[in-house]
């Protein structure tokens, strides 16, 4: 309890850290002015989300390996908290779409496959619901795991090789690209605390699952013995009876 | 300022999301730790 006190004081600081350099610290954009800001939260949930997704693939990766449940918590944690993130990049997107493009939505690649993403891990988690062995559901969900973050790198990659109506890059892009040095620190900022946000996030919902199995294992520890029990009653009847 | 509400709805999102996991993670937690201390219990019983 005191431990779970103590992570949500956390992630409230995180937060009001990231708002106060997001609302006062980072300097008014020329054109778009102040809702730019959301890109402080949007791309640096994607960022989050992004890495989030590679702990998913290191994680399945190593559950096909060695085959050791841990592997398979870990993997499912990162889903779940990506899904999280990938949802900030889906609702502060448009959000911020609107008064700029004049429109919510394009079905441009990046926008596109961001989605698709996010449809496909909500998949991963309904895949694991319709396996019931749990060996089995691990190694299914491995494998699409593998195969939906193949997408990830292509979503990355998205800005860079096609014509989007998204933005195209403003950090690591060409050469008339770059942010005001202020906007950088503030954007490197909100993106190494969204990245804690995730690992602390993950490390939670790792909890769980391990718990999940403990208290599986103990339901199979104690219909075991119920079964033992019955057994050992029904002996007992029955030589009463032979007797 | 130009557009604040829209900035509002975006951080209020932000905030919304990640509170509304974060609790449905904690209400799993508490009944998974709920269900482990009634199993403990029932192993303990001869």
């Amino acid at each position: 309890m005191k431990n779970r006190w103590l992570f949500a004081l956390i992630i409230a600081a995180l937060f009001a850290f990231a708002g106060y350099a997001v609302f006062f610290i980072a300097p008014d954009e020329a054109t778009m002015h102040a809702i730019q800001r959301i890109f402080y939260f949007h791309a640096s949930s994607g960022w989050a989300a992004m890495e989030g997704t590679g702990i998913v693939f290191f994680a399945n990766v190593a559950y096909l390996r060695k085959r050791q449940p841990k592997w398979d918590w870990l993997a499912v944690s990162a889903v779940e908290v990506s899904l999280a993130f990938w949802s900030v990049v889906l609702v502060t997107g448009p959000i911020w779409a609107h008064p700029v493009w004049g429109i919510w939505w394009a079905w441009d690649w990046r926008l596109t496959l961001t989605l698709v993403l996010w449809i496909l891990y909500v998949c991963y988690l309904v895949l694991r619901t319709l396996v019931a062995d749990p060996e089995r559901r691990a190694a299914v969900s491995a494998i699409f795991g593998i195969f939906v973050f193949l997408g990830v790198p292509l979503d990355y990659l998205s800005i860079r090789i096609f014509r989007t109506q998204h933005p195209q890059p403003v950090l690591f892009g060409g050469p008339n690209s770059g942010l005001d040095p202020t906007m950088v620190k503030v954007f490197f900022s909100c993106s190494a605390l969204m990245t804690l946000l995730m690992i602390l996030l993950v490390i939670e919902r790792y909890r769980l699952e391990r718990l999940r199995y403990e208290a599986e294992e103990m339901r199979l520890v104690i219909e075991e013995r119920a079964e033992t029990k019955s057994q050992n009653r029904e002996m007992q009847r029955r030589t009463a009876l032979g007797g | 300022m130009q557009n604040f509400w829209s900035l509002f709805a975006a951080y209020l999102a932000f905030w919304a999301i990640f509170f509304i996991y974060d609790f449905t993670v904690a209400r799993r937690l508490a009944r998974v730790e709920k269900d482990l201390a009634q199993m403990r219990q029932q192993i303990r019983e001869p």
